[in-house]
């Protein structure tokens, strides 16, 4: 498990990387041939920025957009509501009603 | 692999009863006949509803002579708007034995189970003398969905069922994937998979009317669980779910309840036309598989990330779980672990053998998951739709 590959590229256009295990906080992480050391935890699945990204600036998965910068990202950021968007329909989590 | 012979030249891979009640009000009783038949494959379908609406009974009729169906018994309490007369003379005419029960003639509760069990058992015989001739893999049907998306669906079961799509096509197999509201963000790469310019410009046009149709209603197709399970955006969601369709061409643009023509890879086109009406598109996955299933679906490719465990009436239920700590959780609820694709344990293309392997053995009758732990959901809601226009099937036979 301590061995499993942290992350994968999709696509060699794309900005961002998808997590293969849950990381943590104080790792360090190999993005492309950079030591990044993480400084918040993300969890298997989610988004970490492979360049710097400015506000504004497409995010790129799969070689294509999946949505917007909301704000300046640097690189081993978690990329995710909180710092992206949409450009066509918003998102909601379970506090969107009531 | 052997399949029952049909009428109308499709072969089924299960020969299912189906005891289908037309108003909610007839559920109960309907419910009771499934549970006291005591005879396998009896399973229970309905819809809600009073008021009549012309989906609802087109896609019962398509589910009431889907090949996987060999009788059916028709539970009505008696007033409700549903057409029973038109839905039992279409399956009369398929063949198959058919026979209506009115719980307000029948005298109640009591009388109608009564005669509903001296049904089923009078179907069953009938049934029962439907024989099995040989079927090829280029008689399938197979339909594809996710349901519980997270951040590992994109990058390993989805694209693996795109690998197994792309196997069962090559065997002339029809495959069948949809949800359009879960492709927004993909309109100009399946227009150029199109085999027609026409059919380009059919699926633009359905990809705009899913865009306007979602943001009417002020949500995507997009669930927090997808949100916590790493996914970002519609269009990240997107992407990952159009992996589900593999790398052939496509062949055609269908609505709910139309059938492919012949083998290849369609488009389902699953946002009601119109003004939006009644509500969300499909609002949860069994409405998705329903539909499916109504344009002939045998079987259904079923992916999850963050853990689903249904199944469906009528047609089996294949789950693939992406992602490796949801299979730890729910192994038991899972038919193949594309998981081993994330870990490093396995490729895409060998997953994609799995799941065409899986496949196969379901489609020659070994039991699902789903289908042996006895999930058979069903939903089945009000929608519109207008006929498809004639550019949406380019390689359709002439008669």
């Amino acid at each position: 498990m301590i061995n499993r590959k942290a992350h994968v590229l999709l696509h060699q256009k794309d900005n961002i990387l998808v997590s293969c295990r849950d990381l943590t906080p104080g790792e360090t992480l190999c993005i492309d041939h950079q030591p990044v050391v993480l400084t918040q935890m993300i969890p298997l699945g989610h988004k970490i920025a492979r360049r710097p990204l400015a506000k504004g600036e497409k995010i790129l998965k799969y070689g294509a957009s999946i949505g917007s910068a909301l704000a300046d990202i640097v690189v081993g950021e978690h990329v995710h509501l909180h710092n992206m968007k949409s450009d066509y329909i918003p998102s909601h989590t379970r506090k969107a009603v009531g | 692999m052997q399949g029952y012979l049909r009428s109308d030249g499709r072969k089924g891979i299960r020969n299912q009863l189906l005891v289908v009640y037309l108003v909610e009000c007839a559920h109960h009783v309907a419910r009771l006949i499934v549970d006291q038949s005591g005879q396998a494959g009896v399973q229970l379908v309905g819809f809600p509803g009073c008021y009549p609406n012309a989906y609802a009974l087109r896609i019962m009729q398509r589910l009431c002579t889907h090949p996987n169906v060999g009788g059916v018994l028709l539970l009505s309490l008696g007033c409700e708007g549903f057409n029973r007369e038109e839905l039992e003379a279409t399956v009369r005419e398929s063949g198959r034995p058919v026979e209506t029960l009115v719980i307000q003639e029948c005298g109640g509760t009591r009388k109608t189970l009564a005669a509903g069990l001296a049904a089923t058992a009078r179907i069953g015989g009938r049934m029962a003398e439907q024989g099995r001739v040989d079927m090829a893999l280029d008689e399938l049907v197979v339909g594809t969905i996710c349901g519980g998306s997270d951040g590992t669906s994109g990058i390993s079961a989805n694209p693996a069922v795109g690998n197994s799509f792309n196997r069962l096509v090559a065997e002339g197999a029809t495959c069948i994937f949809e949800e359009t509201g879960e492709l927004i963000g993909c309109e100009h790469i399946m227009m150029e998979r199109a085999v027609t310019p026409e059919l380009a410009r059919q699926i633009e046009a359905v990809m705009d009317k899913a865009a306007n149709y979602y943001e009417t209603m002020g949500f995507g197709s997009f669930a927090p669980g997808n949100a916590e399970g790493g996914l970002t955006t519609q269009e990240e969601k997107s992407m990952g779910a159009y992996s589900k369709s593999g790398d052939s061409p496509i062949s055609g643009l269908i609505k709910p309840g139309d059938l492919p023509p012949r083998g290849g890879l369609y488009l389902l086109d699953i946002v009601p036309d119109g003004e939006p009406r009644f509500g969300f598109p499909n609002i949860s996955d069994n409405a998705e598989i329903v539909e499916l299933i109504a344009c002939g679906a045998h079987l259904i490719l079923f992916t999850t990330g963050r853990g689903s465990v249904v199944g469906s009436a009528i047609s089996p239920v294949i789950k693939i779980c992406a992602n490796p700590d949801t299979y730890r959780r729910m192994a038991d609820d899972m038919d193949v672990n594309a998981g081993a694709i994330i870990e490093g344990d396995a490729s895409v293309e060998q997953v994609g053998k799995d799941i065409f392997e899986r496949a196969r053995a379901v489609a020659a009758g070994a039991p699902s998951v789903s289908e042996a732990l006895g999930h058979q959901e069903f939903i089945l809601t009000y929608k519109t739709f207008e006929p498809i226009g004639p550019g949406c099937l380019p390689t359709a036979r002439v008669a």
